[in-house]
């Protein structure tokens, strides 16, 4: 049972052909009594109105259509294209990722941070080659290991770190912490704490949009939300069910499944019956797509097509990304139960080396350019520190707000007061 | 069936126990001056002996949930276990809650005696349908003819800087369901004793542990450590006694009305600490006899103040000693927020030591220091 095995099972099938998009694209007609939900299922009548058999076999076929899969063309293949300022958009993105993270470790040894911190490191190329295609409009939801989701989507590294400092100045001023990044400006709907927990958010936040285009008609609603998540993850009902619903309702959402084999101690071969994550996406008729989440050109190419149909309202799409963590589960984690060759093998595919590598052997860049970019990411860590570290603590009046939406949070009485009183037991515990 | 009976004799001797825990308290005090006598261990050690003695004792319980077996548990409770019993009765399951859970309850339907860990309680939230509609209702709904024998445990309460997620008490939630049993152990002593009572009772219990404790060591006696040691479930347990003011608790927060009852002694208040032991069924006879003995009462608890643990507490003692009370009572919980991040706010939000001191010199009507500024 090695974890090698994992890697063969995982190779794309070389006789998978790429579908285009040739199924019913039809927009959605508006019946009038019937929901904007149920008219999706309309739009799709031609098949639920025929035999049941004729039924069966159009639903097999396009699960066959729909499977997809990229040749494992390696990165220099011609049919990436990419511009130079892209290229260095994901390079600089991937860096500040793993320096972010590299600094998270160093804080968290000298307790400048605390609680659960898992760190990103490895799989860069799937937050950039995703998140760096998306508008401010679209979502993004998370897990515990969003430090990384946030900054691709444009949280400043400053307000990240100082959030990991538990201060004020953080994103969510020292009261989510780790695990529970948000910014409403950036659309980052939260790193969500509990396996399975951020997917029905992230399908309820793509409910909206269509929601919004469909039933409010508001113009120009075509926002995407990306659902982050892990090998874990697809073991877990909440997963099944929002696959079958965001299907169903053709909601503008990508599943992103960060593959990196193992769920804390728990190897992917061993807690999932069929290993192929995403060959259930074509069970729910969404496309399933596999791809090397090494390789942030290839994830690139998958996620533009991804995010590209759900803008066009034509559904969702389940991604699987086969990636790898090169530090343990968490900074708690001992990591004992990864096999050294197992951690070797994908340490030398290390997606920012892959990278600086081609777009130097493709004239994209020079070295120096790239020690440029690196040289502005040290700073941007190093202005994150200092900020996090020279920021106040969240003032005690802050412990009693933010329970509810209203500023004091305790309701507004009927005399037009904030109802803030501080309740009598909780006396010497939150004198404010 | 002569496992039963053993049992029964066992638990049955509540007189004796109790008498064991006042010897229990002699030498743990002495222990205490002396630092040589009693042997010690942790609650890590207690839960690990309690679990490996109950697999031992009877084929049908076994134990599952996440990372319990390679990983030797999250917390490594489970360390050992797999080595020892396999993989047949020390079970890894993928992160399904709700799905190993329910598998669970069915075990226990059908007269298995699961033993299903939480990696923490925060995660029970995405099986609690399977914990109250599947297991605490179904002796009921079949008329007896299903019982439940499950044990469900895992680390329960604030932590310390892991956010609002993934720290809070979950007694309160669990206790007001009829149908569970919930214990809520603080020393070694009750870590083994309550849940070796857990695994052998009929019925589903909910064991809330506490990973701030997993590593504190405690004394215990010979007694405590024979395999043949169980603690009566609805049981308190007097922990200091003392005559002025009562002071109810449990978990990691008997540890800090112990710490105030010291500071209080000090100034010549005689705190009595009960550590409750027992969630539900609570023991109302314990608190009761001791507050008409006092007169005042503060509860302490780290959940929300609202209809929380204290507040049950409070309406027992206003139903049944209510001409008794001297003071009104002092009720100590948890801020009524999720738990903030940061380091000061994280501290402000749950019960501290101070505050225990500052509620009891209230009740006996002393003058209090203002509480610091943060």
């Amino acid at each position: 049972m090695a974890a090698f095995s994992a890697v063969k099972i995982f190779q794309p099938n070389p006789t998978a052909v790429r579908s285009s998009d040739n199924h019913n694209n039809k927009p959605f007609l508006l019946g009038s009594s019937s929901s904007f939900l149920q008219r999706s299922l309309k739009s799709r009548s031609p098949i639920s109105s025929i035999s049941p058999s004729r039924t069966f076999i159009s639903a097999v076929s396009i699960q066959e259509d729909n499977k997809k899969s990229l040749s494992s063309s390696p990165l220099n293949s011609s049919s990436m294209m990419i511009t130079k300022e892209e290229a260095l958009e994901l390079y600089e993105d991937m860096v500040l990722g793993r320096s972010f993270e590299d600094m998270c470790a160093q804080m968290y040894y000298r307790g400048k941070m605390f609680g659960f911190v898992h760190l990103y490191n490895g799989q860069e190329a799937v937050s950039s080659g995703f998140i760096k295609l998306l508008k401010r409009e679209d979502s993004v939801v998370s897990t515990y290991r969003d430090h990384v989701h946030a900054l691709s989507k444009g949280v400043p590294a400053r307000s990240v770190m100082a959030e990991l400092f538990g201060k004020a100045t953080g994103c969510c001023r020292g009261q989510g912490g780790s695990m529970h990044m948000f910014s409403k400006e950036h659309n980052v709907l939260g790193g969500f704490a509990f396996i399975g927990e951020g997917i029905p958010i992230a399908t309820g936040a793509a409910f909206t949009s269509k929601y919004r285009r469909e039933v409010l008609k508001e113009q120009d609603v075509d926002h995407v939300t990306l659902a982050f998540f892990g090998d874990g993850t697809c073991n877990n009902g909440q997963f099944f069910e929002c696959l079958n619903m965001a299907a169903l309702w053709k909601l503008p959402i990508v599943f992103v499944v960060e593959n990196n084999l193992w769920a804390i101690g728990m190897s992917h071969l061993r807690a999932t019956s069929d290993p192929e994550i995403y060959k259930k996406g074509p069970a729910f008729k969404m496309p399933g797509v596999h791809v090397d989440g090494m390789d942030v050109l290839k994830v690139r190419e998958v996620a533009k097509e991804a995010v590209e149909r759900a803008r066009r309202g034509d559904g969702p799409t389940l991604v699987e990304c086969e990636t790898y963590r090169f530090r343990g589960h968490s900074l708690a984690d001992p990591d004992e139960l990864r096999k050294p060759e197992e951690k070797e093998h994908y340490a030398a595919r290390d997606p920012i080396v892959s990278l600086k590598k081609y777009l130097i052997e493709n004239n994209l860049a020079s070295e120096s350019e790239l020690k440029a970019i690196e040289k502005k990411i040290d700073e941007i860590i190093e202005e994150a520190v200092e900020f996090a570290d020279a920021s106040p603590h969240p003032p005690r009046s802050q412990l009693l707000e933010n329970v509810f939406a209203d500023p004091k949070g305790f309701g507004i009485g009927p005399d037009g007061r904030y109802r803030c009183e501080d309740p009598g037991f909780t006396q010497g515990t939150a004198q404010v | 069936m002569l496992g039963i009976i053993r049992r029964k004799i066992v638990t049955g001797g509540v007189p004796v126990s109790k008498f064991g825990d006042s010897l229990q308290k002699q030498s743990w005090v002495l222990s205490r001056c002396l630092s040589t006598a009693a042997k010690e261990i942790t609650v890590r050690e207690a839960l690990n002996t309690a679990l490996d003695e109950e697999m031992s004792a009877d084929p049908k319980v076994f134990l599952m949930g996440e990372e319990v077996g390679e990983y030797d548990g999250a917390y490594k409770i489970s360390k050992g276990l797999l080595e020892k019993y396999g993989p047949d009765r020390v079970i890894d399951t993928p992160i399904t809650e709700a799905g190993f859970t329910g598998i669970g309850v069915g075990a226990a339907y059908h007269g298995l005696r699961p033993v299903i860990e939480f990696m923490t309680f925060n995660f029970s939230m995405q099986a609690i349908d399977h914990i109250i509609n599947s297991a605490a209702k179904s002796n009921y709904m079949s008329a007896g003819q299903m019982n439940v024998p499950i044990v469900f445990r895992g680390p329960n309460g604030a932590a310390a800087g892991v956010g609002a997620q993934h720290s809070q008490c979950f007694a309160a939630w669990y206790a007001s369901c009829p149908g569970l049993k919930v214990l809520s152990p603080y020393s070694s002593e009750d870590a083994r004793g309550l849940l070796k009572a857990a695994i052998r009772d009929p019925d589903p219990v909910v064991f809330l542990e506490n990973e701030l404790l997993y590593g504190q060591s405690f004394p215990v006696s010979a007694e405590v450590l024979d395999s043949s040691f169980c603690l009566p479930i609805g049981k308190a347990k007097i922990e200091r006694e003392g005559k002025d003011v009562t002071i109810t608790a449990y978990s990691k927060m008997v540890g800090y009305a112990l710490q105030a009852a010291d500071i209080l002694a000090k100034d010549g208040i005689s705190a009595e600490v009960i550590n409750l032991r027992s969630i539900r069924p609570l023991d109302r006879a314990a608190i009761n006899a001791s507050v008409r003995k006092t007169n005042r009462l503060v509860t302490v608890e780290e959940g929300f103040p609202q209809h929380g643990v204290g507040a049950e507490i409070c309406a027992s003692i206003v139903e049944e000693s209510f001409g008794y009370l001297d003071a009104p009572v002092e009720r100590i919980a948890g801020a009524d927020v999720p738990m903030p991040y940061a380091a000061n706010l994280e501290r402000l939000a749950v019960p501290q030591v101070e505050d225990i001191v500052r509620a009891a010199k209230r009740t006996c009507y002393r003058s209090v220091a203002k509480a610091a500024n943060a």
